[in-house]
């Protein structure tokens, strides 16, 4: 049982990160790169050490085994948000089809400065409240 | 058993093969970052799945290593991007 449980959680993680690259080389530009390997791939790795932790068996292997997996579902989306951010910002071409960007019109690149679209006369003023203290 | 890890481990390989197109092709620095990123996800893969095939659970010590490494690396050209260091895409 626990060999047909082990060779499942193998095969299938085998097969997520082998879509993970194949993602990586089909889709149009880094976003949706982005989007394919971040979690396939963790998904992968996930799974490959789930079956680690199964074929040992002991103890300190298999709190080993999960510290591994916490460790990468952590990081993971950590450093996509980075590599993303840092993308943008270097001016990755987005591809053709791409719906909407919500940064594009509110965000200066040169100046690195984020409007919220709501930048009028009337909102510049302050409105002090009867508890502040001034 | 053993014909499930062969047969991983050819998938695998295959995908480190994919990655390494994105890496060779990648039009961009991110688009390369990204694929080392995937690079270290599958190394981590491969170190478990020799693992398992020598029993030996010393080499999962490796693979935090490789994880670890892999997110500085991440973290370090990150930051080498936004700082806008010398490229040559």
């Amino acid at each position: 049982m626990i060999e047909l449980l082990k060779g499942t959680l193998i095969l299938v993680g085998a097969v997520f990160m082998f879509l993970a690259a194949l993602g990586l080389v089909r889709m149009p530009d880094l976003l949706t790169r982005m989007h394919a390997t971040t979690k396939a791939a963790t998904l992968g790795a996930t799974l490959i050490m789930l079956a680690v932790a199964l074929h040992f068996g002991e103890v300190a292997v298999v709190a080993r085994a999960f510290g591994v997996i916490l460790f990468i579902m952590i990081t993971a989306p950590v450093a996509a948000h980075v590599i993303g951010r840092a993308g943008y910002f270097v001016g990755a071409r987005l591809w053709s089809g791409t719906v909407k960007d919500e940064l594009r019109p509110n965000y200066d690149p040169l100046t690195h400065e984020l409007k919220s679209g709501l930048e009028t006369q009337e909102n510049a003023k302050r409105h002090p409240r009867e508890t502040d203290s001034d | 058993m053993s014909t499930v890890i062969l047969l991983s481990l050819a998938l695998m390989c295959l995908a480190l093969c994919l990655a390494f197109v994105r890496l060779f092709k990648g039009p961009s620095l991110p688009d390369r970052v990204v694929a080392l990123e995937l690079f270290s996800s599958i190394l981590v893969g491969t170190i478990g799945l020799v693992a398992i095939a020598t029993d030996v659970p010393s080499l999962l010590d490796v693979a935090i290593v490789m994880a670890l490494m892999a997110f500085m690396a991440a973290i370090g050209f990150a930051r080498f991007l936004e700082r806008g260091g010398p490229r040559d895409d």
